[in-house]
């Protein structure tokens, strides 16, 4: 039955190719919109580190002075040096790290080529275990090298293999500026976006290249990078460690919901502590949000992203209710058609199924159309500059559900136009002609 | 009731459908267009500076053991090594250039010393320049004079002394200081509690900010002139048909003079002002390609439409043609009934594009639509109705009485 339908489908529809060319175009050019703003922004709200991101946490407290408080107001998005350490050497998580962007200046070894800026992370030895980061060659550093402040470095495997090649990296000395390290380790390909651990330096940045152990790169002064914001007075040396700053990152992991309960008493308490000590002037005031939670409370989805698909999905709608109105005008003028086949004993059921066969061919050939035009729209935001251009790729998921929408949509749209022309009462219509 | 409407009531479906489709178009054409003359609005600046001539560097030295001193000589001997490039005409330091994006400095100015902040003026961007910055820049002074060679002293904003005693003011930031009054010689008070005092000794004629965000005062600034700026940009005044020799040139020239450093920035400025407004250009584009399509289907969904009503309406128009309507009767109909469905569509439209205005106004902090918007999105789609029900209307205008004696 269904290629009979089919066969008559095609017959329908090639006798009027500019009002089938109308409606696949209307389709595809609506599919093809919304298709590619739901795809970038179905990449931009993505797990970054799916299996993993619901058991790290980033915690907030308030360490600031009087000025300015309000009851409900929210405590900074990052920590400063005294409280990051503090947290740190608790050891209240399961794992834990202190993290902040770094720029350095890599000077190739011997001579070979000009030096360069390369992003660097500073963090603490847990980084690379707690966030599961893979690696090529060698392994990350101890807590023992954070303590004494060992010179060892981990790299990207893309800097490994500019710089040494990547299989040879481990063991070489790492010149940054007038520094020199050990590199210890290089990372596999490993670049969860959005960038969650640190959103404050751009929340689709590329992970770094170099990551060195905190307290030595601090101390060395290696230049830090990202945002930073200060209530009390600055040291004149310039010693971020002793200014009431917050500037650093800091991530802990927590297995269950109790231990989350725990931890988030332990910050209460810490504060509470803090207080009595006299560096707190505030009332405790608390935080701890999972990944997926603190990318919502930093908005990472830039405005103008979630403007454009709501007006893609505003266009798919008006494409879809001209289709709705050309099907309607389609299978009313094939009233008398209807009314011959209706009259030689085709049930209204078998009418409304071959008219929703149609349509549902008009709605595959849309959707072809419209993953091709998806395509197109995806590269041309690939051009862009934007810092997200990067995430802007078609995958398997977006190929299925381009064709499932455009088949869906066409549908539903058919529906209405399908049960109007199955209503129409055969006899009148045989009369009229 | 008159027969257009009475023959519409026939047709509820379709005419539900088609209003629908206009009103919806309407509301997003009319959002749109607005969106799209805002940018195009915000887009329309003037530098103040001479845009076509101007060519920017960055560098970054590597040298461990710098001294102000050190530093200051190396700029000297860059300066001296560009100023020798083909078709380099003067060359200076400054901090930053207007919509360069980077290095801007910004302050609170009081208008008077002391803890009252009533006076203040927030936030006002510093230019800061070497001897020849403002000439290299083509900056055109209205009033006072420019800098004299005593004027420049070394300073920086993050250094907690004296700025130098001489400094010019932008007319727009003069304006809002001493509205009404001569601003030649008046003083402005930095630092904390307006501890240090400059006084005013020029207006710039126009000088736009390094960046547009800031509270919408896009032309509070002042010029400083200093004898140097640790982390500034060369600028170079050049012939414009070697702009892109220059730039392209430049790193190798700096190199020359000492190659213990990166040159981190290097840019013909035409085209740092035009990557300024890059995000508004790509959504103006998105936004018209988005226009044009919507309102391309509305039309052919219209034309859709209108032909199937002419089509099924044949036999009608026969016989309102047989007992004397003439052809011009029968396309005044056809407009007139479009007229009518479109108008519709609008009013219904018209209440969903302030919505929608309302809505963004609130999500997006997008700006209020001024009414004259609804105006020209209803205009439009007036004008797209009539036009696609033009061809289906002539074609019912063709149509000869005789039809009306034949069965079809």
């Amino acid at each position: 039955m269904l290629g009979y339908y089919l066969d008559l489908a095609l017959r329908s529809l090639k006798r009027n190719r500019a009002l089938t060319a109308l409606m696949v175009l209307a389709i595809a050019l609506g599919i093809g919109a919304s298709m590619t703003m739901l795809t970038v922004l179905r990449l931009m709200t993505a797990d970054p580190l799916p299996g993993r991101s619901a058991q790290l946490y980033y915690p907030q407290i308030d360490p600031q002075g009087k000025d300015g408080f309000t009851a409900d107001g929210d405590p900074p998005d990052q920590l400063d040096w005294i409280d990051a350490m503090n947290l740190l050497h608790a050891r209240r998580g399961a794992r834990q790290a202190a993290m902040v962007h770094g720029q350095v200046v890599v000077r190739p070894p011997q001579g070979e080529g000009r030096a360069f800026f390369a992003s660097a992370r500073y963090t603490s030895a847990d980084f690379f275990a707690m966030f599961g980061v893979p690696f090529l060659h060698g392994n990350g550093w101890s807590a023992d090298d954070d303590a004494r402040r060992a010179r060892v470095a981990v790299l990207s495997r893309g800097l490994a293999d500019k710089l040494y090649g990547a299989d040879r990296a481990v063991g070489q000395d790492l010149r940054l500026g007038k520094d020199t390290f050990r590199v210890i380790g290089v990372i596999d390909r490993w670049n969860p976006q959005p960038h969650f651990y640190d959103v404050s330096v751009g929340s689709y940045q590329d992970s770094e290249d170099v990551f060195l152990p905190l307290e030595t790169a601090i101390g060395l002064k290696q230049s830090t990078y990202g945002s930073m914001s200060c209530w009390g007075n600055m040291p004149d040396d310039g010693d971020m460690t002793k200014s009431d700053c917050v500037w650093l990152q800091f991530w802990v992991r927590l297995d269950t919901p109790a231990q989350a309960k725990d931890y988030r008493e332990f910050l209460v308490h810490y504060s509470e502590q803090q207080k009595a000590l006299g560096r707190f002037q505030r009332p405790p005031n608390v935080r701890l949000r999972d990944v997926m939670g603190w990318l919502d409370y930093n908005h990472v989805v830039p405005g103008s992203v979630q403007l454009q698909t709501l007006l893609a999905l505003g266009f798919l709608l008006v494409c879809l209710i001209n289709t709705v109105a050309l099907l309607l005008v389609k299978f009313l003028r094939r009233g008398g058609e209807l009314s011959v086949r209706r009259a030689l004993g085709a049930s209204r059921r078998a009418v409304f199924v071959q008219l929703l066969t149609e349509s549902g061919l008009v709605g595959l050939a849309g959707g072809a159309l419209g993953l091709l035009l998806s395509l197109g729209g995806l590269w041309l935001l690939r051009q862009q500059p934007s810092e997200y251009a990067g995430l802007a790729h078609a995958d398997v998921p977006m190929l299925l559900g381009t064709l499932a929408l455009a088949i869906t949509a066409t549908l539903a749209a058919a529906v209405f136009p399908a049960w109007r022309a199955c209503c129409l009462s055969p006899a009148r219509l045989l009369k009229i002609q | 009731m008159h027969p257009i409407i009475a023959a519409l009531k026939h047709h509820k479906t379709a005419v539900v459908l088609v209003a629908l489709e206009i009103a919806l178009t309407c509301a997003i054409v009319t959002n749109a267009l607005f969106i799209i003359g805002d940018r195009v609005a915000g887009m329309h600046v003037v530098t103040g500076v001479a845009d076509d001539e101007l060519v920017w560097a960055m560098s970054s030295g590597l040298r461990e053991n710098a001294t102000p001193e050190s530093v200051a000589s190396l700029a000297a001997a860059d300066m001296a090594a560009l100023r020798a490039m083909p078709g380099v005409k003067s060359v200076a330091q400054v901090n930053t250039l207007p919509l360069a994006r980077r290095h801007s400095w910004g302050t609170c100015l009081q208008l008077k010393p002391g803890e009252d902040k009533q006076d203040s003026l927030c936030t006002v961007r510093i230019y800061a320049g070497t001897p020849g910055a403002l000439e290299t820049m083509g900056v055109r002074l209205a009033q006072g004079r420019g800098f004299l060679p005593q004027d420049f002293q070394a300073w920086s904003l993050f250094d907690d002394k004296p700025p130098p005693p001489s400094v010019l003011v932008s007319r727009a930031l003069a304006e809002r200081a001493w509205p009404g009054q001569n601003p030649i010689g008046k003083p402005l008070y930095f630092g904390d509690k307006g501890k240090y005092v400059a006084h005013v000794v020029g207006v710039v004629d126009h000088l736009l900010n390094p960046d547009l965000e800031a509270n919408g005062h896009g032309g509070w600034n002042m010029f400083i002139p200093v004898t140097a700026v640790a982390g500034g940009m060369y600028v170079m005044r050049v012939d414009p048909a070697l702009r892109d020799a220059v730039s392209r040139d430049l790193p190798a020239v700096l190199d020359r003079v000492d190659d213990q450093r990166i040159v981190t920035g290097n840019e013909v400025y035409a085209r740092t002002v035009a990557d300024y407004f890059h995000d508004d250009r790509a959504l103006i584009w998105l936004l018209l390609s988005v226009v044009g399509c919507l309102l391309a289907l509305t039309a052919l969904g219209v034309v859709g439409l209108s032909s199937f009503w002419v089509q099924q309406r044949t036999r009608q128009i026969g016989i309102r043609r047989a007992i004397g309507a003439t052809r011009g009767d029968i396309l005044r109909y056809f407009q007139a009934e479009n007229f009518l469905i479109v108008s519709l569509g609008i009013a219904i439209g018209s209440l969903g594009a302030v919505g929608l205005n309302l809505w963004l106004m609130k999500r997006y902090e997008l700006a209020h639509m001024p009414p004259a918007w609804l105006g020209a999105g209803a205009l439009v789609l007036w004008a797209l109705g009539q036009l696609a029900a033009l061809g289906p209307a002539l074609r019912a205008a063709a149509v000869p009485p005789v039809v009306a004696t034949r069965s079809v």
